[in-house]
This record gives C-alpha cells, sequence and structure tokens, in this order.
C-alpha cells in the first residue's frame, strides 16, 4: 500500500478527500513543502522591528474617579427611601460609619455553636433519608424511645453447633 | 530631584499647550521592581507620544499616587465613559433610542438596557421622557452609547423618572460640588426640607420634593449657588429656613 500511494503526484495528494487515507509521515511532508513554497513567496520589508513599547501613562477621561464622586441620586430626609439605600449602598462610607457598621456585623454573626445546634438536627433527617426502609422504622422508634440505641445487627447464618 | 517635577507644579494654573512632564520615565518614582510607575493622566491633560501636554486651561491637580488633572469650569459636557448622565429622549426609532445628553452629538440608548427588559417585553419609553443613564462608549470619534443597567442587569436607580420633578441645568463644577465626598452644599441641602435630587454629570440636575413650590425653591437655590461663595448660601439657606418653612 505505502508503495502504491508514493506513486501517486503531490498534487492529487493534497486534495481535501484524499487527506484521510494518508499515513502521519507523508502529511507531515506535504505540510512542510507547502510552508516551503508560501514563505518562499512571502514577501517582507526589510526594516527595523517595531518595538512594541510599554505604555507609561493611562488615559483617564472622567472625572469621577479623580475626585471620587458619590452616585448622582441624592435623597434628604426620607423623601425617597429607595434613593436613600441606593446612596448607602453605592456610596463608599466614611471612615467613622464603617468602624460601626465592623461591630454591627460581630454581633449578628452565628457563633459556632448555634451552628452546631443547628447542623445536629440536620444530620439526622439527612440520615433517615438514606436508610433503608427497615432502619427507618427503627429509628423513629429510637426517636420515641429518647434516643435508645438498640443496635440490630444484621442477620446472619449461624453455624449449628455439634 | 526629577521625581518631584510633577508635583511640584500641583495648584499651579496651566493653559492648553503647556508641557505638562516631557517623557514619565524622568518624573515618575521608580517602583521596588526598577520600573517607573504608570501615571494616570485626567481630563485636561492629553498625551502625544511620551509627551503630556495640558488641553484645557485650569488648575492642576493630583492624587495619590500619580494621578493629575485639571481642574476648571465650564459649562459644555464632553461625554465621558463610566459616567451617569441626565438624558432626554428624543427620537423612537426601532432597537434604539436617541437620547440627548448635552454633548455634541445625540446617544444611542437600545430598548434591551433596561432592568427587566426583553425582546418581548419592552419598556414603557416615550419621546421627552428624562432618564438616568451611563456612558458605556464615549469617544471622540463614535457616538456615544448609554444603558440604564450595570453590569449585573440591576437598574440601581438608572431609567425613566417618575412624574413629578423638575429639570434645571447647571454649571458642571456646581454639579462636582453636589457630589464631591465631604461636600457642604450637600449638607445644607441636607439641613432644608424632604426633597430628592438626580444629578447627571452633564450638568442636568433634576429635582423634585413634596410640593411644587418646595420644587421650585429648590431648583431656583441651585441655580443661584453656582455663583455663590459659602458664607453667602448659608446666609440664603438661613433665611429660607426662617421664613417659608
Amino acid at each position: 500500500m505505502a508503495g502504491e500511494s508514493a506513486k501517486l503526484s503531490k498534487n492529487l495528494l493534497r486534495m481535501k478527500f484524499m487527506q484521510r487515507g494518508l499515513d502521519a509521515e507523508t502529511k507531515k511532508q506535504l505540510e512542510e513543502d507547502e510552508k516551503r513554497i508560501i514563505s518562499d513567496e512571502h514577501w517582507y520589508l526589510d526594516l527595523p522591528e517595531l518595538k512594541a513599547k510599554e505604555n507609561l501613562i493611562i488615559e483617564e477621561k472622567s472625572l469621577v474617579p479623580c475626585e471620587d464622586l458619590l452616585y448622582g441620586r441624592l435623597s434628604f430626609k426620607g423623601f425617597n427611601p429607595e434613593v436613600e439605600k441606593l446612596m448607602v449602598l453605592l456610596n463608599p462610607k466614611d471612615e467613622k460609619e464603617e468602624e460601626e457598621e465592623d461591630v454591627s456585623c460581630m454581633q449578628t454573626d452565628v457563633t459556632d455553636e448555634e451552628m452546631a445546634l443547628r447542623y445536629e438536627s440536620l444530620v439526622g433527617t439527612m440520615k433517615k433519608k438514606f436508610a433503608k426502609k427497615r432502619e427507618r422504622a427503627a429509628m423513629d422508634e429510637d426517636d420515641v424511645n429518647q434516643n435508645v440505641v438498640v443496635k440490630s445487627s444484621k442477620k446472619t447464618f449461624l453455624k449449628p453447633q455439634d | 530631584e526629577d521625581s518631584s517635577v510633577s508635583t511640584e507644579r500641583v495648584g499651579e494654573i496651566l493653559l492648553p499647550g503647556d508641557e505638562f512632564c516631557c517623557g514619565p520615565k524622568d518624573t515618575l518614582p521608580l517602583t521596588d521592581s526598577g520600573k517607573s510607575e504608570r501615571l494616570v493622566a485626567g481630563p485636561g491633560l492629553r498625551r502625544s507620544g511620551d509627551r503630556l501636554l495640558v488641553s484645557r486651561s485650569g488648575v492642576l491637580r493630583h492624587k495619590e499616587p500619580n494621578k493629575f488633572w485639571i481642574e476648571s469650569q465650564q459649562r459644555r459636557y464632553v461625554p465621558a465613559k463610566g459616567e451617569t448622565v441626565i438624558g432626554i429622549v428624543t427620537v423612537k426609532s426601532g432597537d434604539v433610542f436617541k437620547v440627548d445628553i448635552g454633548g455634541s452629538e445625540v446617544a444611542s440608548l437600545s430598548y434591551l438596557a433596561f432592568e427587566g427588559a426583553t425582546k418581548r417585553n419592552r419598556p414603557n419609553i416615550q419621546v421627552g421622557d428624562l432618564l438616568l443613564a451611563q456612558l458605556v462608549v464615549a469617544n471622540k470619534d463614535m457616538e456615544p452609547e448609554l444603558v440604564c443597567i450595570d453590569g449585573s442587569g440591576r437598574a440601581n436607580g438608572m431609567g425613566v423618572f417618575g412624574t413629578g420633578g423638575l429639570l434645571i441645568k447647571v454649571s458642571l463644577g456646581l454639579v462636582r460640588r453636589l457630589l464631591a465626598p465631604r461636600s457642604d452644599l450637600r449638607a445644607d441641602l441636607e439641613q432644608l426640607f424632604p426633597c430628592e435630587l438626580a444629578v447627571g454629570m452633564n450638568g442636568r440636575v433634576w429635582v423634585r420634593a413634596g410640593a411644587v413650590q418646595q420644587t421650585l425653591v429648590l431648583a431656583n437655590l441651585l441655580q443661584s449657588c453656582d455663583a455663590m461663595t459659602a458664607p453667602q448660601r448659608q446666609q440664603l439657606f438661613r433665611r429660607l429656613q426662617q421664613g417659608a418653612f
């Protein structure tokens, strides 16, 4: 087969429908030939390379970031509560206010203990979900009996004694 | 030292054509890695090659670490990317609205650039409506483009204003004074009466208060504040509080 395909002309081999049958080596050779043709025909100007200089000046057309201007909607004395909410949300706060906020954040935080307590009950419900029917029934019983753990061991074959 | 050449001139009055610095390499302080830091040229400064030229007359301002801009008084708005402006819808044409924002050219606003808008659910907007929008394309050679939503698709206070209220035009300097982080003018306004303002960087301010009379008082106040010193303004505000309200 290899000898046969070598006899075919290059132009024929380059056609789309011939590409499938080609092995890797001839494919590579064809590509190289093509590249050489392209680079031979390629013209270029004999100029020194243009070096892209790093731009050290950035242009900023807007005054807003320069002067730290606020957002353009204002509401005073509770005229438009929605806008007042936006003012708090979008405008950078003064340092004083920020400190106050930090304190309130700490107070509303969920403590580790609360978290653990909450997840304690969750563990039970999730366990129930994945348990088999028989086990689930046993679990419900347990709950009724104030969590008295009765380990029902799996039924196994008991070897009769001689 | 060379590194302080640019900061030395902060507060000086510069005129268009003045050279701000020649080559950032000479003037910028070096970072630890040996490269000089980037310089941010704000409005009023223009880069030409390696040099920075002044393109607007005004006072040179500086913000740490290396932001420079020219502060000047003007009434003509030049659209800048990222700014929120108040626009007036002038044309409804198919997929886009043409919105007048006071710049040299009208801006376009897609009907999809509203909160909750879909191809089937078009926002209800009429010619003549006022809206607060953000510029996403602002470029000296192209038509400016507006949106009424932020990156996550929320309106965040942008979009068409409700009924009532009054639109006034003030200088761009007053807009900056209204929105400055620690603004005396805003603090004075807060003391007056319940009211609402929408301030566009294009010098348009939309005011609304409980009664038409209060809205008018507020509008007149803002317009006269433009050319007033702080003591004058405070006196006026005091008189107002003692008198009508």
